[in-house]
């Protein structure tokens, strides 16, 4: 893991840091702030952890900020989250109350002080409601797919999304109908952390030894928290379908997150499915695991992603990095992933994947070509570096109004 | 850039920004054209040649991928990939070619065209761009060709895509200071490098080599 910007020069090339370097210079100094609602467990703590040392090593003045909240309001916003993907969910005026009440406290809590502040999620996007008294300009980041949202929930949210100065999007197809600019931004991984770095085969073996897998016979891995929208269950599906063809062990691990009351559910139903299959491996992931999981991720044969909605599937692009063939559900950020058969396979059943699987599981060529294909386009389009270097821009494009072209050729300040 | 001793590199960063419009069937992607921005035409036409090269032989800008992915309408995709880009010095004309090819397929069209799931629409988008200086300085024509080889895909980009056709300055920025320079004839053999059959790399290695033969 690296604080230090140039530390990535091997990794992602000299022509990437030389114009982060150059950005850098055109807003230095200014204050970037980012706020969430947890900063252990889940796709955007993982992001924050990594990038906020490496905008402070640019010299960006960068501050992350969490804000408080019960078990009630997580399991109100577990709720909204589940909502805002399409799901259905029982949304009561008392819910909303208890999502006002707690931004009421955050208000009173929470400093903020960026001149750019970047609000993740729902979760604190009430907060927004600090700008007139401390100014600066804000912008909130959804991480989600509300391509489909409940519109009561969307329509609560909405009302504090239009105070922003700009909103940001993993997909074209989460945008909504809003005044103000929304910009396009996937996600990122880190190639240097914990979860992504190269480690040794012997210790990726001993890790999944470790685990109790058999390392010489295939394994299908599904890394994801134990969450209904991924699936475990059609994984389960997808592995049974699989070995009437083809011997293979299933490997299903996740962590919980702070802000995700519903996993233990989740999970009891999983350990029920799988029966006492000695074959299917569920594992409950403490935070800080990363290591671990890295080495089981490049122990798996094929590693499957199959939410049935999806913000964006970071697991996907890890899986990718270590040269992974990935069979993903057809949704949200994984399509922009696996570019279908030359990145790996979007599949929209149990039985697509299962199919997927068995051809993979076949044919280690194919395997090999489309684990190649997919870490370069994760180098290309979902490391660290090109996060850091479109926020870089926000905060530039924050500064210049809304023109499509802006020719900065005067030296910085 | 020219009229000046010294070529500067610039490089350019590109925020993507939503605009929110969409378009399920043909005839509204056709609508929809006509009317988005120029930025917007310009990165739908020209972000293939920014990305990664997976299937170098079958270059199609967005608007030709999805007409043939989503739609399934292959004559039309073919022709929409095979409009030659180079011809172009304006936007307006660009888009003016991408619609008149559009509303003769439409005019001869025979059923009814497909429309595609909500999850598979067209989405618009336009880009927000940002041109630095790289620090990069060519003091004179020598330097100029030292110096290409360090210049990244973005810089390279800037100058022969954007500089052309976004900025109508009519040709790339490395063939107008030459021009300048006294070397039309190699202003000339730059100028006729085709950028859209070529990799970014294989560009920058075409201009080297003509650089090296003088």
């Amino acid at each position: 893991m690296s604080d230090h910007l140039e530390d990535y020069r091997p990794i992602v090339g000299s022509q990437v840091i030389d114009e982060l370097l150059l950005l850098a210079d055109r807003v230095r100094h200014r204050r970037l702030q980012h706020i969430n609602s947890t900063s252990v467990g889940g796709g955007v703590a993982e992001i924050l952890t990594r990038m906020v040392p490496l905008l402070r090593d640019l010299g960006i003045d960068t501050t992350w900020d969490v804000i408080k909240g019960n078990q009630d309001f997580f399991a109100v916003t577990k709720a909204f989250h589940n909502a805002l993907h399409g799901g259905e969910e029982h949304i009561t005026e008392e819910m909303f109350q208890v999502f006002r009440d707690t931004t009421a406290m955050n208000l009173a809590d929470l400093n903020t002080y960026g001149d750019v502040v970047i609000v993740h999620d729902p979760q604190p996007a009430g907060l927004i409601a600090k700008k007139r008294d401390v100014g600066g300009r804000w912008i909130w980041r959804c991480h989600i797919d509300v391509s489909t949202p409940d519109p009561r929930v969307w329509g609560f949210l909405q009302d504090h999304v239009a105070q922003y100065d700009a909103s940001i999007f993993s997909m074209p197809d989460f945008a909504q109908q809003l005044a103000i600019p929304q910009y396009m931004v996937p996600p990122s991984i880190d190639p240097l952390g914990d979860k992504n770095r190269d480690i040794p085969d012997a210790e990726v073996r001993a890790v999944v030894e470790r685990y109790g897998m058999d390392p010489e016979r295939p394994i299908l891995t599904q890394i994801s928290r134990f969450d209904r929208l991924k699936d475990p269950l059609g994984v389960m599906q997808a592995y049974r379908l699989v070995r009437r063809r083809h011997d293979c062990q299933l490997l299903l691990a996740g962590g919980g997150a702070t802000d995700d009351p519903e996993g233990e559910e989740v999970l009891r139903e999983v350990r029920e499915a799988a029966g006492d299959d000695p074959d299917i491996h569920i594992l409950e992931l403490p935070p800080f695991s990363d290591l671990d999981i890295n080495a089981l991720v490049r122990g798996s044969t094929v590693v499957m992603q199959k939410s049935l909605k999806e913000g964006f599937g970071l697991t996907v692009t890890e899986a990718l990095w270590k040269r992974k063939p990935v069979i993903g559900g057809a949704v949200g950020g994984i399509r922009s992933q696996l570019l279908n058969g030359v990145t790996g396979f979007l599949v929209h059943s149990p039985e697509g994947a299962a199919n997927r699987a068995v051809e993979l599981l076949g044919n280690p060529k194919l395997r090999d070509a489309l684990g190649d294909a997919g870490h370069d386009h994760v180098k290309e389009n979902f490391l660290t570096t090109r996060h850091i270097r479109d926020y870089l821009l926000l905060m530039l494009a924050m500064e210049h109004g809304d023109m499509d072209l802006s020719l900065l050729t005067a030296r910085p300040a | 850039m020219t009229n000046q001793e010294s070529f500067i590199f610039d490089t350019e960063f590109h925020l993507v920004v939503v605009t929110g419009i969409k378009a399920r069937t043909l005839p509204e992607l056709r609508t929809e054209l006509a009317r988005i921005s120029e930025s917007s035409v310009f990165l739908h036409t020209h972000q293939e040649y920014l990305a990664h090269d997976f299937q170098p032989t079958a270059r199609y800008n967005d608007f030709a991928r999805w007409v043939s992915e989503t739609l399934r309408e292959e004559p039309l995709a073919e022709k929409l990939a095979a409009i030659d880009l180079l011809a172009f010095t304006s936007i307006a004309k660009l888009r003016d070619a991408l619609l008149r090819t559009i509303d003769t397929y439409l005019d001869n069209l025979d059923r009814p065209g497909y429309q595609c799931r909500p999850e598979e629409a067209f989405h618009f988008c336009r880009s927000r761009s940002f041109v630095l200086p790289t620090g990069l300085v060519a003091d004179d024509v020598g330097d100029f060709f030292k110096k290409v080889p360090s210049i990244s895909h973005a810089s390279l980009h800037f100058h022969f895509f954007e500089a052309r056709l976004r900025l109508g300055r009519q040709t790339n920025d490395f063939s107008r200071w030459l021009t300048d320079r006294g070397r039309p004839d190699l202003a000339s053999a730059i100028d006729g490098l085709n950028p859209y059959v070529r990799t970014l790399d294989e560009l920058r290695r075409d201009i080297v080599q003509l650089g090296a033969q003088t």
